[in-house]
């Protein structure tokens, strides 16, 4: 589609539906979206090979799988931003009888959404899943997962990790969002994940590291690399390092925003930061 | 009073082979799920048959639920074959969210359920599955009584859209029901006719229920003797047409009362035709070791209950 300047536009534009998405109502989780906001902008407007129109089988095209679901608002701007369903629709996020639920479903027919998440440590699986329905298939297109570091608490992630490498799905690229935080604080602190690098290798992996994963060049070369190391025999890995809260700096470097919406004069400050591009819905 | 004759013991479990069998053959959508069980869910010939639609996750269980409910995107109908308790609590969570409240259409069949299991004890004695199954949004929940039903359902319920339980047993009991039988999702099976109490039973409890039958009858007591191989959805319409005349009902089953048939039906009636209840049901308890029939004996799961039951639910219509 796109030069990086309009990947760049698009991001910051994300940035401020995400943060009017949780101001509206109060609640919904900034800290998480904002730091994955230039992987899910990248990922749906250059490096996945989509369909423009949705269908649930996803036959012919890469899919994404979001694991940890908490961050719907990054997912919901840059779905409709990419086409899935009307933009305005951004501003029933959270709303009684609204599509945009909390945390994203497939039960109220949202197009883009491929399983409910939300319940942490299950979208792995399900990737692998649909994996494995694409080689049966003779379908030659990725699945795309993301998943938070802390996350990786979950056991059933290690059944999936297990499972991946033992079985050779390598037509699997899942992300790891390693911005260190989670609820109650820092990962390290929480219950310390030692080296995911190293964990994954041990498992059977093949790992790509994006150190700088809030810069638009550098996810799209790591993806790149990531896709070049599929078909091998392997599922890959890519350790995205980001920080949570991206593009609004009171929001950075701190669990704080993980699930807290801004208030009036945080918003404006946050949005102040981040002039309109594309328009506001 | 109709008789049924016991054409030779079979496992339930090997009537789930059977029809997964058949399906290979029948249906390329269909796949299969194992967490290490393969041959206690019978599921040896559609793994030989098809080993790339078969898919061996280990003991792994969670896993084994999410990528059942991936493998539906791409069309394909998973069947996942674990026991019961592995098939349910164990993976409440996932079920839940990956596949009901996502739509999947996943298959999850279940073996090993209840006291039957034997000698392995309560830690794999699931006698609170059908109640976690059948207060999930959209999930059928189904109990078959004997191999050549259990065989029907399972290639019924691939033609099924949507998420199915489907929960059957590890031993050898009376195969009674039609080899050619056509399998009707929430249709209710009368299986005698009868005019003082009815009995609805599921799945081990079936035959039961039938050889109580034929001793209420000496004693002059006629039963009605009603299938109920879906709990979920039920057939309000078949137990509240017998029930009617009837004017009690046992319900037997092999599962708590808590949770279970017995209170399904209870809520039926009491909408529409608040009746006289017997549940023929374990007691709010967890199993132990033993033979089949000494645990169905202990715990009140047989002919003998059923019998009690009745005529004590009889009395109450006085």
């Amino acid at each position: 589609m796109s030069n990086t300047q309009q990947l760049e536009d698009l991001t910051t534009q994300v940035r401020r539906d995400i943060l009017r998405m949780v101001h509206k109502v109060n609640s919904g989780h900034p800290g998480g979206s904002l730091g994955c906001a230039e992987f899910f902008v990248a990922l749906y407007n250059e490096i996945m090979d989509r369909k423009d129109t949705f269908d649930m089988d996803g036959m012919g095209e890469d899919l994404f799988f979001l694991s940890n679901g908490h961050i719907s608002p990054v997912f919901y701007s840059v779905l409709a931003r990419a086409g899935y369903f009307p933009v305005e629709e951004l501003n029933t996020f959270r709303l009684i009888d609204s599509r945009l639920q909390g945390h994203p479903t497939t039960h109220e027919g949202l197009p883009g959404i491929r399983v409910a998440s939300g319940s942490l440590g299950q979208g792995m699986s399900v990737a692998i899943g649909a994996a494995q329905a694409k080689k049966l298939n003779n379908d030659s297109h990725l699945i795309y997962s993301l998943h938070g570091d802390g996350e990786l608490q979950e056991g059933q992630n290690w059944e999936a990790i297990m499972y991946a490498a033992g079985n050779k799905v390598d037509n699997l690229i899942s992300t790891i969002d390693l911005n260190g935080q989670q609820i109650d604080g820092a990962t390290d602190d929480v219950l310390p994940l030692g080296s995911v690098k190293e964990k994954f290798q041990a498992f059977g992996w093949t790992v790509v590291e994006i150190e700088q994963g809030n810069d638009i060049e550098a996810i799209l070369e790591g993806m790149a690399v990531a896709k070049s190391k599929t078909g091998q025999g392997k599922p890959v890995c890519v350790l995205l390092k980001t920080v949570m809260g991206n593009g609004v700096d009171f929001m950075m470097h701190t669990h704080a925003w993980h699930g807290k919406a801004p208030n009036d004069e945080q918003l404006a400050i946050g949005l102040e930061q981040n002039a309109e591009t594309l328009g506001d819905y | 009073m109709k008789t049924y004759t016991n054409t030779g013991n079979k496992d339930t479990r090997s009537g789930f082979g059977a029809g997964l069998t058949e399906l290979g053959q029948t249906n390329d959508k269909v796949v299969a799920l194992c967490a290490d069980l393969i041959g206690s869910l019978k599921m040896d010939d559609f793994k030989k048959n098809h080993p790339e639609r078969f898919f061996q996750v280990g003991i792994a269980e969670a896993n084994m639920i999410g990528m059942a409910a991936g493998l539906t995107i791409g069309g394909k109908i998973p069947f996942t074959g674990t026991f019961a308790n592995f098939s349910t609590g164990r993976v409440y969570d996932q079920i839940r969210q990956s596949v009901a409240y996502s739509d999947k259409n996943v298959k999850i069949c279940a073996s090993h359920a209840g006291l039957t299991l034997g000698e392995d004890g309560a830690t794999h004695q699931i006698l609170e599955d059908i109640g976690l199954m059948k207060m999930l949004p959209g999930m059928t929940v189904i109990n078959t009584c004997d191999y050549n039903q259990t065989k029907a359902a399972t290639i019924a319920i691939a033609e099924h859209q949507g998420p199915v339980y489907l929960r059957f047993g590890r031993p050898s009991v009376p195969n009674f029901t039609a080899e050619d039988q056509k399998f009707e999702i929430g249709k209710a099976v009368q299986l005698t006719e009868g005019t003082d109490v009815t009995i609805v039973a599921t799945g081990h409890l079936v035959w039961e229920a039938l050889e109580a039958a034929k001793e209420l009858h000496e004693q002059g007591i006629s039963a009605e003797v009603i299938n109920i191989h879906t709990i979920k959805p039920l057939d309000d319409e078949a137990i509240l047409k017998s029930v009617t005349k009837t004017g009690c009902v046992v319900t037997a089953e092999e599962h708590n009362y808590l949770g279970g048939l017995g209170e399904s039906v209870a809520r039926v009636l009491t909408l529409n035709h608040p009746t006289p209840q017997e549940f023929v049901a374990t007691n709010d308890t967890f199993g132990e070791s033993g033979t089949p029939a000494q645990l169905m004996e202990k715990y009140g799961l047989n002919s003998a209950s059923i019998i009690k039951a009745a005529q004590k639910v009889v009395q109450r219509k006085k």
